[in-house]
């Protein structure tokens, strides 16, 4: 997964709170056999409105999500969090998350940001006066900082670490790529191979 | 202290060891098919990350194909294959597509290749890998983004599970099977009584099996919710072996060999829980329920039900206890599946079938396509279309209701499969798990027999 140190850009701001994760990708979706072409799928029943916030153009190349409280709730398909950041999104924002969405966000490298509640109405506020506001995610300070503000939001220590060197689980292996290198030319001569 | 089986062969893959940490076990060969695949190959190529060791992975079509001649005519079942096609076109993996003389049910294609061996590591994203196993080494099933790990890496970070001795002592009686004991074993110790185990299948019964039995028994360890099963090398493996397409040659054999012998569990050694099983005892065993563990012998009645799961089951079914289990009628036989689809298990098929009508709609599905060869160059086809058979191309066939070959809601089979879930073969259909020997017998009167009945 990619890094993710400090991120900028433009936000769009959704006001619903409770957005579970059959909102985010609905179950149709979930047939495919790529990882790839979810961003079709993301709120794709509410996106037929057009009055639908992603539908506008004023919020074109937004790179946050700004979301309402209990955001990704509900099934813990991961294909919600594909779905978001291959659509072009990078961090959510949220007063607060669904356990297994935000645990699947750090696995994949999309930043989730706890922010309170009060906090996250302001920058809806921003946002809404001004789409063009840039917010930036710092995840180096822990902080989230828009029109000369700066708030800091909480991340644990080894999730924070991952998040930063950009590692999944096969990054966290591929770290000791020497030892599985040294494992392979110690093994014996006679074991198969499919070649 | 001395160590097991699944204890050498564990530590003789550990790439690295760190307190807290899972170990990082080293991954000897990794099977693939077009159902638990797509997606990790997708993640391999948004991360720009390669196949790791192409030369240790292996691809087949299994799941969705169908068992008779033309393409596949279900398009989601259709992308699915092709996708796999194209990933291992793409990362360089060897694919056996149908038609082709090695496809087949992907637990059948590694050891007929002779890449199943003694003491390796083997993993595939599908739970039925447990038959490995036979060979004497670990293998067990993993899910999706698991595989996308041993692609990239060819390990996989896992704790050692523990270890389990399943103790089968005598001699299995006359027309009693590898599945029938596999069965038995699930029945005494529950669908849950291998959880957190590897089990390694031992004694003097385990001993007498054929590789094709000792593969039945593996196989269905995942029934008994073990994570591995496993039984030594010994005579039997390494005369299977010699000779197949990736066994070593010239001195590698006999190095081989030599290495593949201390793979046994030291006498002095302790399992964190043993079974004992009197061989003698058993006779053909047969499942009345939705579950693995719900089984008995054939010359019994159902049993009473012990508690609410035996009587949904029961209800599922369409079935009363007391009934005698040989009274129970029978629309459609299927024989085939990574458990029983095997040679030896059609050649026992066609010596009951011999000169015989079947009276059910009988389905023989050869596990691979070296297995239908050997089969139609010993002329069983023959047998099976005289008899009134239907005869099939290879793959999973009715073991899942993926492909074409379904049972309709209501439907009841015998099946040499490993699953009677509600709905395993098709909406609605009532499955009994048997022996071959069970299912062939069944076919001939229309309701389950065993052949000394016959
Ligand atoms: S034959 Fe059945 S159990 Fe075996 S791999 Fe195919 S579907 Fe799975």
């Amino acid at each position: 997964m990619d890094a993710f140190t400090t991120h900028t850009g433009t936000a769009v701001p959704l006001r619903r709170s409770n957005v579970d994760t059959d909102q985010i990708i609905p179950a149709v979706w979930l047939k495919q056999v790529s990882r790839t072409g979810f961003e079709k799928g993301l709120f794709s029943a509410w996106r037929e409105d057009p009055a639908f916030v992603l539908n506008q153009d004023t919020y074109a190349g937004a790179t946050i999500l700004l979301a309402g409280p209990d955001f990704g709730t509900g099934s813990s398909r991961e294909h919600a969090v594909w779905a978001i950041q291959q659509y072009g999104f990078r961090a959510v924002i949220a007063a607060r998350f669904g356990d297994i969405f935000r645990n699947n966000s750090t696995k994949m490298g999309l930043l989730p940001v706890i922010l309170d509640e009060k906090v996250v109405e302001h920058l809806h506020d921003l946002v809404e006066a001004d789409p063009s506001t840039e917010i930036t995610v710092d995840l180096d300070k822990r902080e989230v900082r828009v029109a000369g503000e700066a708030h800091s939001f909480e991340i644990d220590d080894y999730t924070r670490w991952r998040l930063m060197e950009g590692l999944d689980d096969i990054g966290l292996t591929l770290r000791h790529a020497d030892d599985i290198a040294t494992y392979e030319n110690g093994r014996q001569s006679w074991l198969p191979t499919t070649v | 202290m001395g160590r097991t089986l699944a204890e050498k062969v564990w530590e003789q893959h550990v790439v690295r060891r760190a307190e807290g940490e899972p170990d990082l076990l080293f991954i000897d060969l990794h099977l693939i098919h077009e159902v638990t695949s797509p997606q990790a190959f997708d993640g391999l190529r948004m991360a720009g990350r390669k196949v790791r060791r192409p030369d240790l992975t292996i691809a087949t079509e299994d799941h969705n194909v169908p068992t008779v001649l033309g393409p596949i005519e279900d398009p989601v079942s259709k992308t699915q294959v092709e996708t796999l096609r194209k990933n291992a076109a793409e990362f360089g993996v060897r694919l056996h597509p149908m038609g082709d003389a090695g496809q087949g049910v992907v637990h059948i294609i590694g050891p007929q290749f002779g890449l199943t061996q003694p003491g390796m590591t083997i993993v595939c994203g599908d739970s039925h890998t447990s038959t490995h196993g036979a060979f004497g080494g670990i293998a067990f099933g993993i899910g999706t983004s698991e595989v996308e790990h041993v692609l990239a890496t060819q390990t996989l970070p896992a704790y050692r599970p523990k270890t389990m001795a399943i103790e089968v002592k005598g001699d299995l009686p006359a027309g009693v099977t590898a599945k029938d004991l596999i069965l038995a074993i699930i029945a005494k110790i529950g669908t849950g009584g291998g959880q957190g185990y590897i089990v390694e299948y031992r004694g003097e019964a385990i001993r007498k099996l054929s590789m094709e039995g000792r593969m039945t028994i593996c196989n269905m360890s995942i029934e008994a919710g073990a994570r591995a099963g496993m039984i030594a090398p010994d005579e039997t493996t390494f005369a299977y072996l010699k000779g197949r397409a990736h066994a070593p040659q010239g001195d590698d054999w006999d190095k081989a060999v030599e290495h593949w012998k201390t793979l046994r569990t030291d006498d002095d050694a302790v399992f964190d829980r043993v079974v004992e099983i009197e061989a003698a005892e058993l006779s053909p065993f047969v499942t009345w329920g939705t579950n693995p563990g719900q089984g008995a012998p054939l010359n019994t009645p159902i049993p009473s039900p012990r508690n609410s799961e035996d009587e949904r089951a029961l209800q599922y079914m369409g079935l009363t206890a007391g009934t005698p289990l040989s009274d129970i009628q029978v629309d459609t036989v299927f024989v085939g599946s990574c458990t029983n689809g095997r040679i030896e298990d059609l050649r026992a098929v066609a010596d009951i079938l011999k000169g015989r009508q079947v009276k059910a709609r009988t389905l023989i599905v050869p596990g691979s396509m070296l297995v239908k060869l050997e089969a139609e160059k010993e002329g069983l086809d023959k047998v099976f279309i005289e008899a009134g058979a239907e005869w099939r191309q290879a793959g999973c066939s009715m073991c899942l209701g993926m492909n074409p070959d379904t049972l309709q809601p209501g439907e009841r089979s015998a099946s040499t499969s490993n699953r009677n879930f509600e709905g395993r073969q098709g909406k609605g259909g009532r499955t009994h798990l048997v022996s071959p020997q069970v299912a062939a017998a069944t076919a001939v009167t229309g309701k389950l027999t065993a052949p000394a009945d016959l």
